[in-house]
């Protein structure tokens, strides 16, 4: 089944989300769209997808115009789609989560679920799964997780099947199993509709790349093409993938963390028993499939945490247990994993985040009241020096954008003496220029001296930033290897495969 | 890590705890620092039931003594099961079971219980928080907050009065209540689903809309004119055959207004069909993850919709039973209550049809006694017994109640797109 997109365009408001898209998938294609955060990408599949209105523009299966308002329509029509943030109730089985929507009902009305239980050990066997029709979903590993959502599009024979940013939430060889298994949808005749921003997943299955940038169709490239060219297309600009490392000498263990274990409010241990170090001018990354613990852990670096056990040592004196004030006084710059929830006061202005945790000192206060002209000519001094855009220092600190929010919080951060940088994905939804900015930032506090702890979900930016690599898997830190190690090596580490080398 | 125990351990713990403590306490107190003197009188029968159970005479401090063992007996082995992590519902209902008893053998030292017409009375206290609790259920499952059953269930009793009133005819009060309760929903479901008003503010401020108009209508119309407004004939009982005549069950289950059996067949026909039917699978999907029920082509506040029609017309029936269904004149803020007492149930019975009817029956019990022994003469200051139903409740909340979950998406209001 073809699926065409003609004209599709969209808008919230003044923002153009989708601008006179045009697009083809052809029959048993693997098409990939590819673009940065908020290029329009997820937009325009929910207007696929019936859950949202294009404003124009028309949509045609196998060459006739059909009329979508409602995800029903779409399903009928063929369409199916697995959601980036899964569409399944996570109290619901997986057979009742694949009748929902689609029951068939027996005597007095009763539900059969019979039915869908055999469908889906069909379909298993038929691509290799391994899903149990009667599990609760989730108790179910996400890879799992995802795995029934592909099922359901297949039960109910969905032709063209859209994968909205599928690899973001998977280790890298579940993203290796999910390809093979699009491959083998590919070779029987399913359409797949590809949405990513991850460059070597594209060039490694597509057939057809298309390119969305702001809203607008920038290129339609064969997969032959260069990921230097797929990034400027998709930035529009030239961007220097990686960032240039120097090397230098490495000083002394500078923060030291001796069998840290953190246990969540039902007091299960989250993160167990831990141990690790870092020296000064050095970046140690701690990498891992999101929700292994690293949150947890560096939320408890800086006392965010309630229940911690074990030692935190900061240049030899004991952190834990002390108020997050003091950690922060003590040394350490912390950039957390939502800067939107717990970097910034929304509502405040960019001047007064950028004094948050230096109001109740000279020179930004005085006896009890703040000294307004101060905080106002610091605040232009950090804003030139971080290249933070914005009108004036006076706006509310929710009117820029992700990248420029970051940047404040960078800046906070790095106003106190640090001895040691905790960051928490410090580039997630970020633009790649953005990114580029991070990096440096990051890499020139390693070239100053502190030592920076990095935590990342993104294996290229782990690659590219580390020194050496501690990976967590379930609560604990498998190995601490070198920057030298291999994707593949990384990857099974992420896992949970230990690797048989000695920690570096 | 075996020495941290999770939440759901740490609250089984206190449970077991707390009964313990209770029974011992009750063993000491009822059975030695201060036992009854005299025989205590358990009376059986209450109607015409073919095996007449003879009235049952014991010596208050004996009674208390074997009812406190039992419960003591049944707090150990609560203990064990806790130590081999099984289920400890069932010893600590025994051991509840024993504390109540030697309690009621304590109080009424020297005088006559009569324990059929107590739990009979139980369950018709329980009746209206029985249909109070549906209603919450039907809501919440699919994500509405319904704080105005109050508001639904003294609605329904006062139109059912007035139409049975003006119509002679107890049928007519007993259809125009649900329509009544409906028309709650109805205000509830428009403000709440399509203009997304917060649905806690707006349950209670129907509340207070409904008291207040009723109470009005009280004071012009049935106060005044009474003879013409106010005097709702009642349903008599139904003896069911056979059934009725089983002994202690058959008074309290089969011997009751028809309004009482829509009960049983309302409670059944929900628990069936929240758990067995395409509705019930749709209703649940939109209380957890409307969302993800959208993308499955269902219409996530249509249903809303409906079910909270549905739960207003159960109440309504709940609140017909205070007029037709047993006193038959509407008084004013006859209510008094229960529809909030309801949702404590609902809560209590961790969302789930059983278990709020039996929270509904334990809060019925202990409301019950309070006043059966205000009655028979207990020499306790009825200020405090009138506190039982608060105490038990407490005690059960934050001893018995093992993981409370509602329903994830209850109350949040579904717009399409939302995260955009």
């Amino acid at each position: 089944m073809s699926l065409e997109l003609r004209g599709i365009t969209k808008t919230f408001g003044s923002f153009i989300a989708n601008d006179e898209i045009n697009l083809r998938v052809e029959t048993g294609q693997i098409h990939a769209i590819l673009g940065e955060n908020g290029a329009g990408k997820s937009t325009l599949m929910n207007i696929v997808y019936g859950l949202l209105k294009a404003d124009s523009g028309e949509l045609l299966v196998d060459e006739k115009i059909i009329n979508i308002s409602e995800p029903s329509d779409a399903l009928s029509a063929g369409i199916g789609m697995v959601h980036q943030h899964f569409m399944l109730i996570p109290v619901f089985t997986v057979a009742e989560n694949i009748v929902l929507g689609h029951e068939k009902t027996g005597k007095f009305g009763a539900l059969d679920i019979e039915t869908a239980r055999s469908a889906i050990r069909e379909v298993s066997k038929d691509f290799g799964f391994e899903v149990d029709p009667d599990a609760i979903v989730e108790t179910l590993p996400v890879g799992i997780q995802q795995k029934v959502e592909i099922i359901r599009a297949l039960i109910y024979e969905a032709k063209v099947l859209i994968l909205d940013e599928p690899t973001a939430v998977l280790t890298p060889q579940e993203t290796d199993e999910l390809l093979k298994t699009m491959r083998e949808l590919k070779a029987k005749g399913t359409s797949i509709i590809f949405i990513t921003h991850k460059l070597r997943e594209v060039r490694e299955v597509a057939d057809q790349i298309t390119i969305i940038r702001r809203g607008k169709v920038v290129g339609a490239v064969s997969p032959q093409t260069s990921e230097g060219e797929l990034a400027s297309l998709m930035v529009g600009r030239t961007v220097d993938l990686a960032p240039e490392k120097i090397k230098h000498k490495v000083g002394e263990p500078i923060l030291v963390a001796k069998d840290l274990t953190v246990r969540d409010a039902l007091g299960n241990a989250v993160v167990k028993k831990v141990n690790f170090h870092v020296n000064e001018g050095e970046v140690l990354a701690v990498a891992g499939v999101q929700g292994n613990g690293q949150s947890e852990l560096a939320r408890a670096l800086i006392n965010l945490e309630d229940h911690v056990e074990g030692s935190i040592l900061l240049g030899g004196n004991e952190l834990r247990g002390k108020s997050i004030y003091a950690s922060l006084h003590a040394g350490i710059a912390f950039i957390p994993e939502s800067r939107e929830l717990d970097g910034l006061v929304g509502s405040f202005s960019i001047a007064e985040n950028l004094i948050l945790d230096l109001h109740d000192q000279a020179p930004y206060t005085k006896g009890i009241t703040l000294s307004a002209g101060v905080v106002l000519a610091e605040a232009e001094k950090k804003v030139k020096e971080f290249d933070i855009r914005s009108q004036s220092v006076s706006d509310a600190v929710s009117t820029l954008s992700g990248g420029n929010k970051q940047k404040v919080v960078i800046a906070r951060e790095l106003s106190r003496p640090v001895k040691v940088l905790v960051a928490s994905q410090p580039t997630r939804g970020l633009d790649v220029g953005s990114i580029e900015f991070v990096h440096e930032r990051i890499l020139a506090e390693r070239d100053a001296g502190r030592g920076v702890i990095l935590f990342s979900t993104e294996l290229d930016e782990v690659m590219a930033l580390a020194d050496r690599i501690a990976v967590m898997y379930r609560g604990e830190i498998l190995d601490i290897v070198d920057s030298k190690v291999t994707r593949e090596e990384l990857g099974l580490l992420m896992a949970g495969v230990a690797s048989k080398k000695a920690s570096a | 890590m075996s020495e941290i125990r999770s939440s759901v351990e740490k609250r089984r713990l206190r449970g077991v705890v707390v009964i313990t403590l209770l029974s011992s306490l009750s063993f000491l107190y009822f059975g030695f620092i201060s036992p009854g003197k005299n025989k205590t009188t358990f009376g059986f029968v209450l109607n015409n039931e073919w095996v007449l159970i003879k009235e049952w005479i014991i010596a208050s401090a004996t009674g208390v003594k074997i009812f406190s063992g039992i419960s003591l007996v049944a707090s150990v082995l609560a203990i064990l099961a806790y130590r081999k992590r099984r289920q400890i519902v069932f010893p600590v209902g025994v051991a509840t079971f024993g504390i109540l008893m030697s309690f009621i053998t304590w109080a009424a030292s020297g005088k006559f219980i009569p324990l059929t017409g107590l739990l009979q009375g139980a369950l018709l206290l329980a009746v209206p928080l029985i249909f109070g609790s549906m209603s919450g259920l039907i809501c919440e499952r699919s994500g509405v907050i319904n704080i105005a059953i109050e508001g639904q269930l003294l609605a329904s009793a006062f139109v059912s009065g007035v139409v049975a009133s003006l119509t002679h005819k107890t049928i007519w009060g007993l259809i125009a209540a649900p329509i009544a309760g409906a028309a709650i929903s109805f205000l509830l479901a428009t403000f709440a689903i399509k203009f997304s008003v917060d649905q806690v503010i707006l349950g209670f401020v129907l509340n207070v809309l409904v008291i207040g108009l009723t109470d009005f209508l009280y004071k012009k119309l049935l106060v005044p004119y009474q003879s013409t407004w106010n005097t709702a004939p009642t349903f008599g009982k139904i003896e069911l055959p056979v059934l009725s005549k089983i002994p202690v069950l058959g008074p309290i289950f089969f011997s009751q207004s028809i309004v009482v059996y829509i009960m049983f067949a309302i409670v059944a026909s929900i628990t069936f069909a929240l758990f067995k039917t395409k509705w019930g699978l749709r209703t649940r999907a939109i209380g957890e993850h409307p969302t993800a029920a959208d993308t499955v082509g269902i219409d996530v506040n249509k249903l809303r919709f409906k079910n909270v029609i549905i739960a207003g017309l159960i109440a309504g029936v709940g609140g017909a039973y205070y007029t037709v269904g047993s006193v038959g004149a509407f008084g004013k803020e006859m209510t008094a209550g229960a529809g909030f007492i309801a949702l404590a149930a609902l809560i209590f019975g961790k969302w789930s049809p059983i278990g709020a009817v039996f929270a509904a029956l334990l809060f019925g019990f202990a409301d019950n006694l309070q006043s059966t022994l205000t009655i028979i003469g207990v020499s306790i200051p009825s200020e405090f017994m009138l506190m039982v139903p608060y105490i038990a409740t407490i005690i059960a909340v934050t001893g018995l109640v093992g993981r409370v979950r509602a329903p994830a998406a209850d109350g949040v209001p579904y717009l399409r797109g939302g995260a955009h």
